[in-house]
């Protein structure tokens, strides 16, 4: 197949499927197959994609000129490719989990639910395919709209305030931030496009560089960057089959992606480093990533607690495309692709604990891991590897970003992140550790549990899986490395 | 597109001109001593129909030939200027024709049903035929050359735009105070316009517009007479298109008209408007005269910013829905002028972009908001609680141009912002940037607060036994006629992009200030 005709693959499946999804409805059976065959076809694809890529070709599909003065293109490039990986592999296991889920607990509405998240995921691959920022932005306010209706799901007064922060925090930002900035990149740049290296020219004034960045890095809300991450614990009020794929896969990853993809592509890394304000922002992530770790640490509900502490892991990727080192910069793109695999176990854990269980909060879970022994397992992996403990691969990701810190001679950041490690250890080890350790309050309630979980299987499975997957990654953070290079400019020098 | 023409007959494109003027106004005529029984009211309706469905015919047709054989006079009865009167057709007015031509039927599909709730039986033939001549009057002042002839059709449309708000009276008094204010603040604009014609008139002793342009242009600098007449005109047709702070009739003549009244002035009146300060400060006068270009570059960039901001602001804290949209429609108002206020190519060309797309959207807005009223009385915000359940297509069509107004990405109101925002960049206005993304948050408040109260308030109890219901099939053909061509405009923007620049292009032929 052409590489024009697997791109408009990648972007049709999803679309296709989300207007099917809502055709077959009322046969809950045949729904939840289309997702399953959707998410396999779109695997397939992006994994021949990612092939090509790794051949060195750059897979590209120009729809035309939009509005007179922009261009519409997709170009597929390494970081694009390993972002439609994870989008797309995740969702398959979610559409498991989500089934489970859903039925579990009789959640309504679930036809408008599974549209809305084949549209996320559409708009996912729209981001991870985009060739310039004008196409990046129409996906990523398409991501914006079509996950509203699923963080508002249950549609009482939480959910209409969550959904109210969500939708204008994202809003907000994007359509007075980083519009701005794209329209300042296209007038000072001349291009919006993706080039290894960057698109300024070397006469271009750091000031203007350095308002450009704080633009983007605030424009880019789903990145999460203190202090506008509040849309984020916000979001928790969706059901968790959202918070798994999109509030740890999906909507961040876009945002941290975007971030970075603008970093290296945009800017360039040469570029971001000289300006003072990657310094800046770097120091505003370290930040970031202790008082979010700190404020995870007093959350008791613990989804919350994760929703921190995922504004806190998507820092360290700011981080990283911030010190603009090389190491750093693939250390960003692994911690993309490790804190999916290890943040989506967690929340998955997290839902199957309050599917079977129906427990939220932290100090409910008192010998709760006698009955549920492989989804605390699984949340122990998961929690090994986003605290970045080997053999897990969340632990490649931060050593690479230590490298970067001292590539960039900014050692003092490496404190930052030991700190974080000690606080991700206390804030996430205690919650598998009381369900483990200490004794359950009530041996029968416990007792109902264990007889109950073997109905629940579709949510016990997927989290023991992408816990497996995050183990397994870390023999392959080397192979993943080397496919992210190309996108450094020395690249060809070498 | 243009092969199109194939289906027009010769003397159809040569004669079209006139009868875009014409034709409604004489309608409009026998509209109005039709019979009051239910046979000459339902007809009433038809020949208003069946005359927005020539006009749109006949407007694409006289856009088409501009388009193919540039554009041309038309002299009515043959008489030449000056001592006859001329019509001049081009890329700039044409677009704008069959714009008016399409909300006209537009929002005639929605009258159907909402005018006989609405306006007294017995006025609906006098009803119908004020609406033609409001037509009449805005394609009048679009095509006309001669300047006092357009005072001419100013006055015909305003005339008949008073009687239609005061129509509105059967359904809410507050529509007399309103139709009254409009009449005297419009009657002040139509003077103020006609004082400065007569300045012009008696510096260059022409009312023809070509002629004028050639005139004024032949005084060396610009004449003191000159200017103040450019003021008087640019006043009194800011009072007309409600640039700021000259709008205060716009709020209660929009909330306390007929709907279907504020459907179509909501879309059009305004627009019209501002085809004529785009016409007067960029063909009659010279952007390259110091002091038009002063007053463009200053005085109504600053007036457009103060629009954007603060009227944005004031719709947040509006109770009616009426009221929310129609000072969104100053701020809007204020971003065509901010492309006007730019002077360059790109500027002018997203402001006319724009120009056309915030009337399909305000159009699609306010049918909605029609069909809330006409099945359930509601107007206030806090009243639309529920209204996503009760009326989901309704509201769904209601959120997509809601959307739009916002400016999401793949509606039309993106198109124009983004077009805006980087013609304002490119001439180093990054503050008027700014503006525009401030604004749009504003927009994104006001219209949030309507769309959330919508679909996460329940439902008021009495409402409870309620079977949902939807818009009349001729309300929801309209409504979603709208969206759709809001939307589709946002996916594919290429066709009304290359309209506006080229209507950017008639008046600047040299490239702007």
């Amino acid at each position: 197949m052409s590489d024009q005709m697997l791109m408009i693959l990648a972007l049709l499946i999803p679309t296709v499927a989300a207007f099917i999804i809502p055709v077959v409805g009322k046969v809950p059976n045949l729904r939840e197959a289309v997702s399953f065959i959707a998410g396999a076809a779109l695997l397939a694809v992006v994994v021949l994609l990612i092939q090509r890529v790794g051949a060195g070709e750059r897979p590209e599909l120009y729809l035309g000129e939009f509005a007179g003065r922009f261009e519409i293109k997709f170009v597929l490039e390494p970081l694009g490719a390993m972002f439609a990986a994870i989008a797309s592999s995740l969702w398959i296991v979610n559409s498991l989990f989500t089934l489970g889920y859903m039925r579990g607990n009789n959640e309504v509405k679930q036809t408008r639910f599974f549209t809305c998240v084949a549209i996320a995921i559409a708009a996912a691959m729209g981001i991870a395919l985009s060739g310039n920022l004008i196409t990046l932005f129409i996906f990523y306010e398409v991501l914006t709209i079509s996950t509203f209706p699923l963080v508002t799901h249950k549609g009482d007064a939480a959910a209409r305030k969550g959904g109210t922060v969500y939708a204008l925090i994202l809003m907000g930002t994007s359509l007075g931030l980083l519009f701005p900035a794209i329209i300042g990149t296209q007038i000072i740049a001349g291009s919006t496009d993706f080039v290894v290296g960057g698109v300024f020219g070397p006469e271009v004034s750091m000031t203007a560089v350095g308002i450009l960045l704080f633009l983007f890095a605030y424009g880019i809300g789903k990145a999460a960057l203190m202090p506008i991450h509040p849309w984020l614990p916000n979001a928790m009020v969706a059901p968790t089959p959202v918070s798994a794929l999109l509030h740890a896969v999906a909507v961040v990853k876009a945002g941290v992606f975007t971030m970075l993809k603008v970093v290296v592509y945009t800017f360039g890394p040469d570029l971001t480093y000289a300006s003072g304000a990657s310094t800046v922002l770097a120091w505003i992530a370290a930040a970031s990533i202790v008082i979010a770790s700190l404020i995870a640490l007093r959350q008791d509900n613990l989804k919350k607690r994760l929703a921190y502490s995922t504004v806190s892991q998507l820092s360290y990727v700011t981080l990283g495309a911030m010190l603009a080192a090389p190491a750093a910069l693939l250390g960003a793109g692994l911690q993309i692709v490790m804190h999916a695999w290890g943040k989506i176990t967690l929340f998955m854990c997290a839902g199957a604990i309050y599917t079977v269980a129906h427990r939220s909060n932290v100090s409910s879970f008192d010998g709760l891991g006698r009955s549920m022994p492989w989804v605390f397992g699984a949340f122990l992996i998961g929690a090994f590897s986003i605290i970045g403990i080997p053999p897990m691969g969340g632990s490649w990701a931060k050593f690479y970003l230590i490298l970067g810190s001292l590539e960039s001679s900014k050692a003092l950041i490496i404190a930052a992140l030991i700190v974080s490690s000690i606080l991700n250890v206390l804030y996430l080890i205690p919650v598998a550790g009381r369900a483990f350790l200490l004794p359950a309050p009530d041996e029968t309630a416990d007792a109902a549990i264990k007889a109950g979980r073997r109905q629940h299987w579709a949510v016990i499975l997927p989290p023991v899986v992408t816990a497996a997957g995050a183990c397994v990654l870390f023999f392959f953070a080397g192979d993943i490395a080397e496919f992210l290079t190309p996108m450094l400019p020395t690249a060809g020098v070498n | 597109m243009t092969d199109l023409l194939a289906y027009y007959p010769p003397w159809f494109l040569e004669q079209g001109a006139a009868l875009l003027p014409i034709l409604p106004l004489l309608v409009g005529a026998i509209l109005a001593i039709l019979p009051t029984n239910a046979a000459g009211r339902s007809l009433s309706w038809w020949g208003a129909l069946a005359v927005a469905v020539v006009l749109i015919y006949t407007s694409l047709g006289q856009m088409l030939l501009v388009y193919t054989e540039g554009p041309y006079q038309y002299f009515m009865g043959d008489w030449e200027p000056p001592r006859g009167i001329s019509l001049d057709v081009d890329a700039l007015n044409t677009p704008i024709a069959l714009l008016v031509s399409i909300m006209a039927f537009v929002a005639l599909l929605y009258a159907r049903a909402s005018v006989i709730a609405e306006v007294e039986p017995k006025k609906h033939g006098p009803f119908y035929g004020a609406f033609l001549f409001v037509v009449a009057g805005l394609l009048g002042m679009l095509l006309s050359g001669d300047a006092f002839n357009i005072f001419v059709f100013v006055e015909i449309s305003s005339i008949s735009t008073y009687v239609l708000v005061a129509m509105g009276s059967s359904r809410d008094r507050r529509a007399l105070p309103a139709a009254f204010n409009y009449l005297i603040l419009g009657s002040i604009g139509a003077t103020f316009y006609v004082i400065g014609v007569g300045f012009l008139f008696a510096e260059t002793g022409t009312l023809n517009m070509k002629e004028m342009a050639f005139l004024l242009s032949q005084l060396d600098g610009g004449s003191r007479v000159a200017q103040v007449g450019f003021a008087f005109v640019v006043i009194g047709l800011g009072l007309k298109l409600a640039m700021f702070p000259l709008h205060t009739w716009l709020p209660a003549a929009y909330a306390h008209a007929p709907s279907f009244v504020t459907i179509f002035l909501a879309s059009t009146a305004t627009k019209v408007a501002l085809y004529l300060l785009i016409r007067f400060i960029f063909t009659v006068f010279d952007p390259s005269l110091a002091y038009v270009s002063t007053i463009v570059t200053y005085g109504i960039t600053a007036l457009a910013v103060a629009a954007m901001l603060f009227s944005s602001t004031q719709a947040i804290f509006q109770t009616d829905a009426r009221r929310v949209l129609a000072y969104s429609s100053v701020a809007q108002v204020g971003y065509i002028l901010l492309g006007i206020g730019l002077g360059t190519v790109a500027g002018l060309s997203a402001g006319y972009l724009h120009l056309i797309n915030h009337a399909v959207i305000k159009g699609g807005l306010f049918v909605c908001l029609g069909a809330f009223w006409y099945h359930y009385g509601i107007t206030r915000t806090a009243d639309f609680a529920g209204l996503g359940k009760m009326m989901p297509w309704t509201m769904g069509a209601f959120t997509i141009c809601a959307l739009s107004l916002i400016g999401v990405p793949l509606t039309a109101g993106f198109i124009s912002k983004l077009n805006l925002a980087s013609a304002a960049a490119d001439q180093g206005w990054w503050w008027a940037v700014a503006v525009i993304m401030i604004s749009s948050i504003l927009a994104i408040i006001y219209m949030g607060r309507i769309i959330l109260t919508a679909y996460f308030q329940p439902p008021p109890a009495a409402a409870h036994g309620m079977t949902h219901r939807e818009a009349t099939p001729l309300m929801s053909i309209a409504m979603f006629t709208l969206a759709t061509i809001s939307v589709v405009i946002g996916i594919v923007p290429e066709g009304v992009v290359e309209v506006a620049d080229r209507a950017a292009r008639t008046v600047l032929p040299l490239g702007g200030l």
